[in-house]
């Protein structure tokens, strides 16, 4: 099985220390993490890690239940590019002078769609925002005209096929695990879904 | 009485019993372990945990507190108890050095799936971070070693915290679970109102949902296949599974080896016991592995002493897996059948669908071969041909002596391989000993913490040379807690596993293994304790049934053969099947 990149969503509790929990699975096969986003999800109360890393498949679905395994863990899900949309931010901040007197790059940033921020006599700060391919190819454009500073944030992703955490998160208020035996909705969805 | 008087009475109960009282947060950690039933904390006080042994001052008539001679020991011994009970060990210790003095315990508990409750004092909150005094990061240090840690600040916190870690420590895979104590917290003053124990966490589902449909394909290929091997771990004891774990194997008489951690859930001389797993265990069900049709594994984790190299285990089987861990299935060996489940659940299902069958001939083929290895090995090490004594001659003594009723905790080395090839238990709960990690100086303080777990058994530490001079300052406590712990060195002079590893494997290049001891009798003898040393045969079973005899601790020092290997052997990089027998 060869390495390709693939994104990880890990829906939790906001906690303390878990940002640390969930690296440490990572840097304990020392595998590096490309990118790496915390923030609110469609859930209140709900935070949602966005991971991005390069790896096998089989890896990255023993990576998924370790993460799952955390207390403070809700559920892990792992997709490959083709499964998502998504988006990386990035400011570019491009020498003023440059901008007004060359044509090229004006038509450079409308190109790809880049906003401006801030306008400043000395300096001024675009933003795009799109894949890492589309971020990239900026800034190798820009740097012939003095590309002063650069930072680009770390991906953020919706998964296509997703239809949302608010029905999965009834599952969890459930006060304990079935006593009786039910049949279970995770049969052969194995690829998709993992459960504790 | 009539019914308003009944109302009234629940009315006042409940009053009571919710009635708020202000208490510290000292108070609530003890009020707490009395309230989930802890009996026994092993620790050792300092600067940051003083408020929480002040609040014990008051609780000693409930609570007793094993005051251990070093962290390590303390929390060494909350495993022993812990596997011994079946209970939740606790253990306390202080900031700083004190707490990371626990992290070695803390790795073996989380490798082995041993539930514990640690509390750590740490410096007031507002010097978090500033390098304070005996400061030291202890969540970030143990959150690798833990199945959970959180740090307390403020002591309203203090009851749903513990009530969270015992729930999580006990439940689904055991583990261990810290909690830090600010020492502000632990000094700080608050209105209480009872503690509720805890039975749900949102984001944690101890017990996987059972699937059905599984249970129904694994009952198939067990019942379609002509060579069927179980192989189970401690799950089956985790789970309080054994009754369930006979019935399944009983049924239609299913051949069964155990890991080092399975052992004694079902007794050792069980008629559809075949040996233990692994690099040093019995040569038929690792010969065998490689031979069946269907292989059962049940609430183990195929670590890589179990597996050898992994690309020549059980190529030709069918893996079925019984586990509670969803993250286990899949990790190290393909499941065709995956049963995620606590086994106490499963199993019982599974049992329901089997259809008996006779696999005695199958059964046979294990007897053959154990046959090879008697004739081979076993022999020679429990009756040697030698003057020089055996370790597993010692073991058969200890066998005959106790009848396999004693709860033994090993150390590591080869003498906790001698241990648990030799060993006859008849009673689960018996073996208690680190097989994950292998720490070295686990066998005293766990073997003192097993006493306490299960005060009516006997409990032998069997401690190599080596390990003993690792804790041996555990002494002290057997000392000033009298826990009568039978201890008995297996003395060869060396540090016998990497010998025989620099032996076997490195031209006999002895680097550093040749490990000189004290006298270890007058060592016991300054802590009070009786002891001997012997290194003649006909002495061995007097002095065994002396230190078993004894009223209290006792040592029993027995010199063995220096360079003494164990075998069989699986080397490192062979398949199991690659198993030499010397």
């Amino acid at each position: 099985m060869s390495k390709q990149e693939f994104t990880i969503t890990v829906y939790t509790e906001n906690q303390i220390g878990l940002l640390n929990r969930i690296a440490i699975i990572f840097s304990r096969r020392k595998i590096n993490i490309e990118s790496l986003n915390t923030s609110p999800s469609e859930v209140e109360s709900v935070h949602r890690f966005t991971i991005v890393i390069n790896e096998t498949e089989d890896v990255v679905r023993k990576l998924c239940r370790q993460i799952e395994k955390q207390v403070e863990v809700l559920k892990a899900y792992y997709n490959t590019n083709e499964e998502l949309v998504w988006q990386e931010l990035a400011l570019y901040k491009v020498p003023t002078d440059v901008i007004a007197e060359k044509v090229k790059v004006e038509r450079l940033l409308r190109q790809y769609g880049a906003k401006a921020v801030v306008i400043r006599k000395d300096y001024t700060v675009f933003e795009t925002a799109g894949h890492r391919e589309e971020i990239d190819t900026l800034i190798k454009a820009l740097e012939p005209y003095g590309l002063i500073e650069f930072v680009r944030s770390a991906r953020v992703a919706i998964i296509k096929a997703s239809k949302g955490f608010h029905e999965k998160l009834k599952e969890f208020d459930q006060a304990e695990p079935a006593e009786e035996v039910i049949e279970n909705e995770f049969l052969d969805k194995q690829d998709e879904v993992f459960t504790m | 009485m009539s019914n308003s008087t009944i109302l009234d009475a629940a009315e006042t109960k409940k009053q009571v019993a919710e009635a708020p009282k202000t208490i510290s947060g000292s108070q609530a950690v003890l009020e707490a372990f009395l309230a989930e039933g802890v009996d026994t904390i092993f620790g050792y006080p300092g600067g940051a945990i003083m408020p929480i042994y002040d609040a014990l001052y008051d609780y000693t008539d409930r609570l007793e507190h094993i005051l251990v001679r070093h962290e390590q020991g303390g929390i060494h011994a909350g495993q022993g108890y812990a596997r011994a009970s079946g209970r939740v060990g606790v253990v306390f210790a202080t900031s700083g050095p004190g707490a990371t003095n626990l992290v070695t315990g803390l790795a073996d508990a989380m490798i082995d799936s041993t539930p514990l409750v640690c509390v750590t004092g740490q410096v007031f909150a507002h010097l978090l971070g500033t390098d304070a005094f005996q400061e030291t990061d202890v969540i970030n240090i143990t959150t690798p070693v833990t199945k959970w840690n959180y740090q307390v600040t403020d002591a309203t916190e203090i009851p749903s915290v513990l009530a969270k870690a015992f729930y999580i420590a006990k439940t689904g895979r055991p583990g261990p679970v810290l909690i830090d104590i600010t020492k502000n917290a632990q000094l700080q003053m608050f209105e209480y109102s009872g503690y509720t124990p805890c039975n749900h966490i949102r984001s944690y589902k101890p017990k996987p949902t059972v699937r059905k449909e599984y249970i129904v394909e694994a009952a198939k290929l067990i019942n379609e296949a002509k060579k069927p091997f179980v192989i189970f771990g401690q799950g089956v004891i985790l789970g309080r599974a054994e009754k369930e774990f006979k019935a399944f194997i009983e049924k239609t008489g299913l051949p069964a080896a155990w890991t080092i951690m399975g052992m004694s859930a079902i007794p050792t001389d069980h008629p559809l016991g075949v040996g233990m797993l692994g690099m040093h265990g019995n040569y038929a069900p690792n010969v065998l592995t490689n031979e069946c049709d269907v292989l059962i594994a049940v609430g183990m984790r195929f670590d890589d002493r179990v597996t050898g190299r992994l690309d020549k285990y059980a190529k030709q089987a069918q893996v079925i897996h019984f586990d509670i861990d969803p993250a286990e299935i899949d990790k190290n060996v393909k499941s065709a059948v995956p049963v995620w489940g606590d086994c106490k659940e499963t199993l019982p299902l599974l049992t329901d669908l089997l259809e008996k069958r006779d696999h005695s001939e199958w059964l046979a083929k294990f007897r053959e071969l154990e046959k090879k290895e008697v004739e081979e090995v076993i022999n020679e090490e429990l009756n040697p041909s030698t003057e020089i004594l055996t370790m597993g001659e010692v073991l058969k003594v200890l066998n005959e002596l106790t009848d396999g009723n004693a709860i033994i905790a090993t150390d590591v080395g080869q003498h906790q391989m001698v241990a648990c090839r030799y060993a006859k238990y008849n009673n689960t709960m018996s073996n208690v000993t680190s097989g994950g990690l292998g720490t070295m100086g686990f066998g005293l303080p766990a073997a003192i913490g097993a006493k306490y777990g299960a005060p009516d058994k006997t409990v032998v530490a069997i401690i190599g040379d080596g390990g003993f001079q690792m804790t041996i300052q555990e002494l002290g406590t057997i000392m000033q807690f009298g826990a009568a712990v039978k201890i008995l060195i297996l003395n060869n002079q060396f540090l016998g596993m990497v010998r025989q590893w620099q032996q076997l494997f490195h031209d006999k290049r002895y680097s550093f293994v040749n490990i000189t001891s004290p006298d270890y009798v007058q060592v016991a003898k300054g802590y009070g304790i009786e002891g001997k040393k012997i290194d003649q045969r006909a002495d061995l079973k007097n002095a065994v049934k002396t230190m078993l005899d004894h009223d209290g601790a006792y040592l029993l020092e027995v010199m063995v053969g220096k360079e003494n290997n164990v075998f069989p052997m699986v080397p490192q990089g062979c398949g199991v099947s690659e198993i030499r027998l010397k």
